[in-house]
């Protein structure tokens, strides 16, 4: 059975001793006196003091309370959890990558030019798109970085009237604020029964003040947009562009292209189609890709190769400007690029293939459990999501008690509530990179947890067990906010906490 | 039954099956479900837009590995070159144990803590973080990263005109050029204005020019030190102008100074921001890096407070447990109105900052901190031999140095002599004329900086032709 540990471990400022220390550092140069103006000289610096071992130890400790891909399955919907090959990590933390300055001379920096501009090259055949930046920290960034392109195309041209995004009611949240940000009105269609975009919602909601439509496909229902050219031409008739959210690119790779079904502009995360680690929730990547007519409008700069060398290139008078600070999260760029060049054209496809199995299977093992529906259609692409809403009207088990149940199976939860539209929602996106003994056993404690609902439904409400806490209580997280050890510790003196 | 060692049992293309396990189970799995191949789970895509890609084939993580290093190779790093370049990143040593330590898988693959109960690691390393960087800037709220300083100096833009209702943004005109142009994307879309103030004779803010533009400002930056490496001795007059006029006053600091440098905290900031992969990151081409954001314990400006937060809570049996909080700020939660899009922030970059913060301690950050001033200090003897400081006063990290012939030329010459001199200030600021921004840390080598000033006299000598 799963037990995760459990270390009890103190928050870092309670280790530790008076004139402990685990640093090293050369002395300064020159013994030269510098004179900091009293009021600005620092005061008091309230750290912990430990030596080398103790932070090893806290760390390590606080590591075996998490679970990351390398434990477990790990089906978060939308979020593709697949492996993370290890050659990655090693080709990143090598010094000619780790050493290097940004404004390095472009002569000296030949070598991480040449990773971005190939990189550049694989994206872009990868989805049909003509250009890349590569600047982007993560999906969001990247989705304010494609509306702020659509933004500048439609002023550009003159065309002011242009205030507002479409997306669908199934969109992830990350659409909706990525639109404002950049200054759009928001306007939300419905999806029709089979999950997808109702298209006479979307003829209704165009107009002359439609800049574009954010889209997902395959959505988040992991259903393909069958009626996508469809889709593409109602926006583009209304002289709105597409917009790609690559979240679920992993269900298409080697099938169809973003470019080739109508979008013109499309962030991709690296973190999830190309196999970079998430690392607890970031560094990320999320490069976004234009058609031609939209060039000139990426952030710089970008890289150019001339035939002899690798140069970056400011001059793009029509540039947003820039989305982030240098050329983006280089060293997730050197990982997507290493497991690209290791899969090669027929182990994408392959990728998604399995990914795509896996989903559909699990979604036909578990199908016709009790407890679980599965709404809409049928065939998924790769993830699927179940409903609870049975098991919650018979039991009072929701979702979220099965989730927390799954964690005592040292399995990891879906995404659950999410999208929005699916009451109750388990959203279970398994990848490639599971095992069939993985996913069986994984619809095993499913059933098995529909089975404790009718028969003790108790069990599952008061899950999870064997994790390193129980059930959190994140209501009062919010209610009584302790967000640092300072706010702790005042707390504390006055006796009003007691944890 | 006698294996075959030769021929097609050893084919297992394509490449990527090791990546994934039931490449070798499908007819069995598709009999299972009923499909009949594979092709039958991708009947919804329309046939007339499927595409098969024009990539080269997959190659051995061996070849892979050989060919990425061949390119990497084509890189110079500052381990073969003296380097003296800074403009906001820097050449710091990470302790080996950081990097050890934030690749245990458990950190490393794991996703955003959304179930606490199995991820209390990844939380509570991330509470310290915010901890630790609360203790740094003096205030007590912090969230678990953004993506760099010039987004949060993003978002601290947009936050101030939230908070007051106001469209315009002060800045100081000495400001890098990312941080600018990030700046001016991200109040693009939300009709804030940006003002630059200028700087004075001794390279700080120009407080009678501040004073001239501040009404009506939703925020007044600064930076701690400013661009030009320089202390801002009168950076609490600042703040005083900013409160006078209602407008919140936001510092932008170089975490690694306030071992040496006061709090911000205590000074007034309402926000602080800064670049937390100074700890527990090397420079990597300028990314992944770490957006520190922190503000004052009051409800109203936490409520809008972009990123994730992470609190202390307990679970149904009283323990300590921690947990993401505040989440109705978010764009999860609230969407279109949500306070930023951030979803995926920087949290690794953040916990390898705590790290390296927690094995300073008071007396690293302090030696950390005093090292810098004195490396500087020494820098700028050296540099007044060859060539002119434009500004006095107290330098941290980078110096800005003028030189009476055009500095591309010197920087050529000094490239020849395997030195990387400083990043070009006057594509960016021409008024300071052939000027270059230099930088030194605790990592800097005496030996290095007599090559540099050996070699910009010999340049001088060449009368630099």
């Amino acid at each position: 059975m799963f037990k995760q540990a459990r270390w009890d471990e103190p928050l870092i400022f309670e280790l530790g001793g008076r004139g402990r220390v685990s640093f090293t550092l050369p002395e300064a140069i020159e013994d030269i006196d510098v004179q900091i103006p009293e009021e600005l000289k620092r005061g008091s610096l309230e750290l912990p003091e430990l030596s080398e071992p103790e932070v090893v130890k806290h760390y390590t400790r606080l590591s075996e309370m998490n679970y990351g891909v390398d434990s477990g399955i790990y089906p978060l919907g939308s979020c593709t959890m697949k492996y993370n090959p290890k050659i990655n990590e090693e080709l990143a933390g090598h010094p000619k990558v780790t050493y290097v300055h940004p404004y390095q001379d472009e002569r000296t920096v030949q070598g991480a030019l040449q990773v971005m501009w190939e990189l550049e090259q694989w994206l872009k055949e990868v989805t049909g798109m003509d250009r890349f930046t590569l600047q982007p920290a993560a999906g969001a960034n990247g989705e304010f970085t494609g509306v702020m392109i659509i933004r500048a195309y439609h002023l550009d041209r003159g065309d002011t009237k242009r205030d507002e995004i479409i997306v669908p009611d199934s969109a992830h949240g990350t659409n909706p604020a990525s639109a404002a940000m950049a200054g759009f009105k928001v306007i939300e269609i419905p999806s029709n029964e089979q999950g997808m975009v109702d298209l006479e919602a979307l003829r209704s909601a165009v107009s002359e003040r439609t800049a574009g439509l954010m889209l997902t496909n395959p959505n988040t229902l992991g259903i393909f947009e069958e009626d996508i050219l469809e889709i593409a031409k109602i926006v583009h008739d209304a002289g709105g562009l597409l917009y790609y959210d690559g979240a679920n690119l992993n269900g298409i790779l080697g099938k169809v292209r973003p470019g080739d079904m109508g979008f013109d502009v499309v962030h991709i995360n690296l973190h999830k189609t190309f196999s970079t680690p998430h690392g607890g929730g970031g560094p990320g990547a999320g490069p976004v890709g234009v058609k031609d007519f939209l060039k000139d409008y990426l952030p710089v700069p970008v890289v150019e190769y001339d035939g002899e060398k690798y140069y970056l290139n400011y001059d793009l008078p029509k540039s947003i400007g820039k989305v982030k600070e240098f050329y983006g999260n280089f060293g997730v760029l050197v990982k997507a690029l290493t497991y690209l060049k290791i899969m090669g054209r027929q182990g994408l496809k392959e990728a998604s293939e399995i990914a795509v199995l896996n989903a559909n299977y699990l979604g036909k093992k578990l199908k016709g459990t009790k407890g679980y529906e599965l709404p809409h259609k049928e065939l998924r692409k790769h993830e699927v999501v179940f409903s609870a809403e049975p098991m919650k009207r018979d039991t009072g088990v929701k979702a979220l008690d099965v989730a927390k149940r799954l964690l005592d199976h040292g399995l990891h939860a879906p995404t659950i509530y999410f999208p929005l539209i699916v009451h109750e929602a388990l959203m279970i996106e398994p990848t490639e990179g599971v095992t069939k003994e993985e996913l069986d056993a994984y619809v095993d404690a499913l059933k098995r947890i529909s089975e404790e609902a009718y028969s003790n439904p108790e069990l599952v409400k008061s899950a999870p067990h064997n994790t390193a806490v129980r059930r959190v209580d994140d209501v009062l997280a919010t209610k009584r906010p302790v967000i640092t050890w300072r706010m702790y510790r005042k707390l504390k003196e006055k006796g009003d906490i007691d944890i | 039954m006698t294996a075959k060692l030769f021929g097609d049992d050893l084919k297992v293309m394509p490449m990527g099956k090791h990546y994934m396990p039931n490449s070798a189970h499908k007819e069995e799995m598709l009999r299972e479900i009923g499909f009949e191949s594979i092709e039958d789970l991708f009947s919804d895509v329309p046939k007339n837009v499927s595409y098969e890609f024009n990539l080269p084939e997959g190659k051995s993580e061996y070849e892979v590995f050989l060919e990425m290093n061949e390119m990497l190779g084509k890189n110079k790093t500052a381990l073969e070159m003296p380097s003296f370049l800074g403009a906001g990143t820097y050449f710091h040593y990470v302790p080996a144990h950081v990097k050890y330590l934030i690749e245990r898988s458990e950190f490393l693959t794991a996703y955003t803590p959304y179930q606490p109960e199995i991820s209390q690691g990844m939380l509570q390393a991330l509470f310290e973080y915010q901890s630790l960087i609360a203790e740094l800037v003096g205030l007590e709220i912090v969230n678990a990263s953004m993506y760099d300083w010039g987004t949060s100096l993003g978002e601290a833009a947009r936050m101030s005109a939230r908070f007051t209702r106001r469209n315009k943004f002060i800045v100081p005109k000495n400001l890098s050029p990312e941080k600018i142009k990030v700046l001016q994307t991200y109040v693009d879309g939300a009709g804030i204005e940006i003002e630059y103030v200028k700087w004075n004779e001794k390279g700080q803010m120009d407080l009678e020019e501040l004073k001239e533009k501040v009404e009506g400002a939703a925020g007044v930056y600064i930076e701690m030190p400013n661009f030009f490496g320089l202390i801002e001795e009168e950076i609490k007059a600042v703040g005083e102008i900013a409160h006078d006029n209602n407008a919140l006053f936001v510092v932008g600091v170089d975490p690694t100074s306030l071992g040496v440098l006061e709090a911000p905290g205590n000074y007034g900031a309402d926000i602080v921001i800064g670049e937390a992969a100074f700890f527990g990151s090397p420079m990597n081409f300028g990314g992944p890096r770490a957006g520190i954001f922190a503000v004052k314990n009051d409800k109203k400006l936490v409520r809008q407070m972009p990123g994730r937060i992470i609190g202390m809570t307990k679970d149904v049996d009283g323990r300590r447990a921690f947990v993401m909080a505040l989440q109705t700020r978010e764009q999860h939660i609230r969407r279109a109105k949500a306070t930023s899009n951030i979803c995926s922030n920087e949290a690794l970059v953040a916990v390898a900052a705590a790290i390296h913060i927690a094995t300073l301690g008071p007396k690293g950050l302090a030696k950390l901190g005093e090292v810098i001033l004195k490396n500087t200090a020494y820098f700028k003897k050296r540099m007044k031999e060859v060539g002119e400081l434009p500004f006095e006063g107290i330098n941290f990290k980078d110096v800005p140095v003028k030189f009476e012939v055009p500095y591309d030329a010197i920087h050529e010459r000094l490239l020849e002599r395997n030195i990387h001199g400083g990043f070009y200030l006057k594509p960016h600021f021409p008024e300071l004329g052939e000027s270059a921004l230099f930088a030194v840390t605790e990592t800097t080598r005496k030996e290095w900086i007599d090559a540099l000033v050996d070699a910009l006299k010999e340049i001088e000598g060449d009368a630099y032709v």
